[in-house]
């Protein structure tokens, strides 16, 4: 469980990124945050695992303050908190099972990993993940010689190699067409319902937002304006979160993959 | 505008250089040339004199031919000492350098007072000459090869430390982001997500350090400091040029040959 209590977050040079943000996202769950840019979306994902640090109020995960961890209690939060990221993050010159495995490092004596001495569990899981969003047959391929879906794919990989209990993921199909960003949230669903992974996830697409999400959280300027379940959302609140009209370039249109 | 007006702007023609920036030019060029005729006054050289030196460098050339390249076998022991200095300087050179240029890169090292403390050893590491340092160390530790490693050491340690830090401030951070995100260590960090972004680089940088090292190894044996460098010295002060000019036949085929293959790998990797 994740609960946000009265968080506000102000960035060194004085610009509010949250304004006493109150949530509560319960196990299991798969919220979409949407927002236009400049909202807050990503500065609430990324205070989830300390990325950047709330400056009020309390962020609590599993029922501990997170705001105060630092060193080996950060690691092992950020350890159960995985992340996809909008530019999939991938080391670019290495294969594609080692950035795989690299989901493993928390887990893993400093030590063990300076020599990829990674144990066979940790291999065949990394494996397991790659075959779960099929690109298994890349395993050694340079990460930097797939497709933009095919990045994020194998940065789900490694999200899962990690066993996280939460995943967060900003803005994951931003840099994708719209088949593949089909796809990807297809995958995101499926393993937050296979594995019941809580995922909060970042969309400025509205339409994706409606057809992947359990709950929808709306936020303008840094404050939560809309919290509610997907099926209680339409087009007009839409307009209401955004404060403008919906236009086309607020959907990503396409069918799932 | 008027009739007048429209003929006297279709008239001008601006100049491509703006005057301003001319006469900056110019004055700048005046103090340029200044600064030499002082300089060639003060220190009493011109360039008359250097054409009257041609005459005797003629002569003196002379005397280097025919060249003496029958002595590469004596030498031979010399010369391999020379390449082991270089090799060996180089190796610790690029063992030392690592943890230095990941100190010395404000992407890695976020702490201002330790990076700006690492940048301040290191620029004074590369201010002092190489020459300058073999014989602060021939004097330290005698005549012999180990002064000359010393100073290849820290010398290259300098240059391979600038080289790569900067290297490491130009890589992608997003996935040192991501490592960090999943709960891994600032050292599997840099293991994982900066090791295989700068590798090529390290080792491209490291061949061509090992290539100034065979070059800076030679001159380091003028000052005592081991190698063939030494013999070369030896042989010019008693005079015996045939064989001085055999052993700079020698030193630059092999400089030329160890370049050749250096730069085939560098190409071969980045």
């Amino acid at each position: 469980m994740i609960e946000f209590k009265n968080v506000s977050l102000t960035y060194p040079n004085g610009t509010k990124g949250l304004k006493n943000v109150n949530l509560t996202i319960n196990e299991g769950e798969f919220v979409v945050i949407v927002g236009l840019s400049g909202a807050g979306k990503s500065t609430l994902i990324r205070s989830i695992n300390k990325l950047v640090t709330a400056t009020e109020g309390e962020l609590l995960v599993d029922n501990e303050n997170i705001l105060t961890h630092k060193g080996k209690r950060l690691r092992s939060l950020r350890t159960k908190v995985g992340m996809i990221f909008q530019n999939y993050n991938l080391v670019k010159r290495s294969n594609v099972f080692k950035n795989v495995l690299a989901g493993r490092l928390g887990h893993t004596g400093t030590l063990r990993s300076l020599f990829n001495l990674f144990s066979k569990e940790d291999r065949s899981l990394a494996y397991e993940s790659l075959k779960r969003v099929n690109i298994e047959e890349k395993i050694y391929n340079r990460a930097d010689e797939l497709s933009g879906g095919q990045q994020q794919r194998v940065s789900i990989a490694r999200v899962l190699t990690q066993k996280p209990k939460y995943i967060l993921a900003d803005e994951p199909v931003a840099s994708l067409d719209p088949p593949t960003s089909h796809q990807v949230m297809t995958y995101l669903r499926k393993i937050n319902q296979e594995d019941n992974i809580t995922t909060v996830v970042n969309l400025h697409f509205i339409d994706m937002a409606m057809e992947y999400a359990d709950r929808i959280i709306g936020m303008r300027a840094g404050e939560v304006v809309f919290d509610g379940p997907a099926s209680e959302v339409s087009e007009k609140t839409f307009e209401e979160i955004y404060g403008r009209t919906i236009r086309e370039g607020d959907l990503r249109g396409g069918t799932e993959a | 505008m008027t009739e007048k007006e429209i003929k006297k702007t279709s008239t001008q023609s601006p100049s491509v250089i703006p005057l301003k920036a001319k006469f900056r030019v110019t004055v700048i060029f005046f103090i340029v040339l200044a600064f030499y005729l002082f300089s060639s006054f003060k220190t009493e050289s011109s360039i008359t004199e250097f054409i009257d030196g041609i005459g005797n460098m003629g002569e003196l050339f002379q005397k280097f031919f025919p060249p003496n390249l029958s002595l590469f076998q004596a030498i031979w022991p010399a010369l391999a000492d020379t390449i082991q200095m270089a090799i060996i300087a180089t190796t610790a050179a690029g063992i030392l350098c690592i943890p230095l240029s990941l100190l010395a890169a404000n992407n890695v090292t976020t702490n201002k007072i330790l990076y700006n403390i690492v940048r301040f050893l290191l620029n004074i590491l590369r201010t002092i000459p190489d020459l300058v340092l073999a014989v602060i160390f021939v004097a330290l530790f005698g005549i012999g090869a180990l002064p000359g490693i010393i100073a290849l050491v820290i010398f290259s340690l300098g240059l391979l430390a600038k080289l790569i830090s900067e290297t490491i401030e130009a890589i992608d951070m997003n996935p040192l982001e991501a490592m960090q995100a999943s709960g891994a260590n600032t050292i599997q960090t840099i293991y994982y997500a900066v090791v295989p972004q700068v590798l090529p680089q390290f080792t491209s940088f490291v061949l061509y350090v090992f290539e100034i090292n065979i070059r800076a190894s030679v001159v380091l044996g003028l000052v005592g400091a081991g190698g063939i460098g030494q013999i070369l010295d030896q042989q010019i002060k008693f005079y015996e040029y045939p064989n001085a000019m055999g052993i700079i036949i020698i030193i630059f085929a092999l400089v030329v040959i160890i370049e050749y293959i250096s730069t085939k790998v560098r190409e071969a990797i980045v």
